[in-house]
């Protein structure tokens, strides 16, 4: 039995839009900016509440990072909006040079990340996306797991004096974190103790590692459960404290393995302790049409996937 | 305020410290950092509404200026230390290890007078137009500047900034083309056709000046005028003819010298045609 409960699922991408707009109200500072998705991406309650701290840019993500820049420099907290592939990929060098290089209090919020944008493919589906923020100098990396964690981590990051990469998805995905629990940037959120493994995950594949804990524990397995909703800064202690405990991790992310949360947790574990490890991801593919939970299933994403790669672990730990 | 005589004294100035900067780096941008130092020293001495000694990034109740083009760092170096943004002194110290002055313009080392990165190309009028959003914003009458070499408009970023300014009426800025007809593998007539530059801004809704880069007086009348034509719903570009390398004989339009620098003799032979002014060497 799951230990986490939830009543409805809801979209992270509609968290960052509650968590926009609760943000507003009590920061005349924030703007927003979009590039001809502003329902998609859930701007569009701050549009109507706001015209005047709105701007459509069109299709042109490049303006639309460079002026968000811009904004900052006159001491605005710009947010950009549009799909995560389009919010990095596309517009890496002008992150680098008008926003990272130049510490712009630049709020790149990036929704549609994963394979879970569906049927749309490949072309729409980042999942390279953590790893090029991850890779920038002084660029902070936030990927909520549900709905309630995504309004806060939103009011955080408006809060935060810095560029921030926030990542959100297009899915409904249980809602089961406390509402109004504040945000810690920075902070590796241990939702179950265990001595046997350490399951860290990420974004979408939080709730899956929660479900997998449970049918582990089922055979007597006590999984460590840590959501690494901030990939960077990385909770390094939290790491750390957790395998020293369980001698053993596996990292689960909706991304490349490439440059992702596991990339991460291991760059950090074999400079200072290494343990065997597994990582679940995208092997170094891209995505394709098909129903989001069919992906995922496809791409070994799931409850299943994690159960059958920490049990790998564990014969390797022994 | 400088007078015209005293402008043109310094203009050439500048360009003996674009000269004495790039000799003693060896490496850097010459040719554009010349043809730009009239407008630079007219634009900075004489048409900015700012005060070099309360810099801020932000740039409230102040007028803001972008170097879109970086790689003439230089020229925007030596007119921000002679209006006193920071020590002349410090010019000597252009591309060295821990030095202020970036080979490419940069915030992260605190030189006072930059807001923002440039040299990775055909971002600044985006940059720009951030600041004039946040100004209108805030009811801040200043104006906002940008600077573009003619081979940057190859970028397609700038002409989604240039759709963005004429669409949304950003009327409190002024966009300057250094219009020299040459980038790094040559003309940009061989390399990239710009074709008729006018057109092509005012068909993005642009108010379109032209002015001679190399007279400062004629800058200082066309700045003026674009000042005043802020304001009515345009932006306005400034296609500014001007010749690279402008002030050195052997170095006029040569694409040559678009990022190379004078060895010891042809610095030598360069400042002897850029004579000592009453401003004094770094």
């Amino acid at each position: 039995m799951n230990r986490y409960t939830f009543t409805e699922k809801k979209d992270t991408r509609s968290g960052f839009g509650a968590g926009l707009m609760l943000a507003a109200e009590q920061m005349p500072q924030i703007v927003a900016l979009a590039a001809d998705l502003t329902g998609s991406v859930k701007m569009d309650a701050f549009a109507k509440a706001y015209p005047d701290r709105f701007f459509q840019v069109g299709i042109a993500e490049a303006n639309m990072i460079s002026i968000a820049a811009g904004l900052a420099v006159a001491g605005k907290i710009p947010f950009t909006g549009t799909f995560a592939e389009f919010s990095t990929g596309r517009v890496y060098d002008q992150i680098r040079q008008s926003v990272a290089y130049s510490n712009a209090n630049v709020k790149i919020y990036a929704p549609h990340a994963g394979l879970t944008v569906g049927e749309d493919g490949a072309t729409h589906q980042a999942l390279e996306d953590m790893g090029m923020m991850r890779m920038m100098p002084g660029m902070t990396v936030i990927h909520p797991c549900d709905y309630n964690q995504a309004v806060q981590a939103t009011i955080a990051v408006a809060k935060y004096d810095g560029p921030v990469y926030l990542r959100c998805g297009r899915p409904t995905v249980p809602n089961f974190t406390p509402a109004g629990q504040a945000f810690e940037i920075g902070r590796g959120y241990v939702l179950e103790e265990g001595n046997d493994i350490t399951l860290i995950a990420i974004g979408h594949l939080v709730w899956p590692a929660l479900e997998a804990s449970a049918a582990l524990r089922e055979k007597g397995i006590h999984a460590e459960v840590i959501n690494m909703a901030t990939l960077k800064p990385l909770d390094t202690a939290c790491v750390l404290a957790s395998v020293k405990k369980t001698g053993c991790v596996l990292t689960c992310e909706e991304h490349q393995i490439n440059g992702g949360l596991g990339d991460a947790v291991a760059g950090f574990l074999a400079r200072n302790y290494p343990v065997p490890m597994e990582m679940l991801g995208v092997d170094d593919r891209f995505g394709q049409s098909g129903k989001p939970q069919e992906l995922l299933d496809l791409y070994g994403l799931n409850t299943a996937g994690i159960v059958k790669k920490a049990e790998a672990l564990l014969a390797r730990k022994k | 305020m400088l007078q015209t005589e005293q402008l043109e004294k310094m203009a050439v100035q500048v360009r003996r410290d674009v000269i004495r900067m790039i000799n003693a780096a060896k490496s850097g941008h010459t040719g554009g950092s010349l043809g730009c130092a009239d407008l630079m020293t007219v634009l900075y001495f004489n048409v900015l509404e700012h005060d070099p000694s309360r810099f801020s990034i932000d740039g409230k109740n102040q007028d803001v200026f972008f170097l879109s083009n970086g790689h003439i760092a230089p020229v925007w170096y030596s007119v921000l230390a002679r209006t006193g943004y920071f020590p002349t002194a410090e010019l000597g110290s252009l591309r060295q290890l821990g030095s202020r002055l970036q080979g490419h313009p940069s915030i992260s080392h605190h030189l006072p007078g930059i807001r923002m990165a440039s040299g990775s190309l055909g971002q600044g009028m985006s940059n720009a137009i951030g600041v004039a959003l946040a100004k209108k914003m805030d009811g801040d009458r200043h104006l906002v500047y940008t600077l573009h070499g003619d081979g940057e408009l190859e970028e397609g970023q700038i002409w989604e900034a240039a759709m963005f300014a004429g669409a949304k009426k950003v009327d409190n800025l002024i966009s300057i083309v250094d219009h020299n007809g040459l980038q790094i593998d040559g003309s940009t007539q061989e390399v990239m056709d710009l074709g008729d530059l006018r057109a092509k801004f005012e068909a993005f809704g642009w108010l379109v000046l032209e002015m001679n880069g190399n007279n400062v007086a004629d800058v200082e009348s066309c700045l003026g005028e674009a000042k005043s034509r802020c304001g009515k719903g345009k932006p306005v570009m400034i296609v500014m003819r001007t010749e690279m390398g402008h002030g050195v004989d052997f170095m006029r339009n040569l694409a040559k010298w678009h990022g190379t620098a004078p060895t010891d003799e042809q610095s030598e032979a360069a400042l002897k045609q850029l004579p000592p002014t009453e401003y004094g060497d770094y």
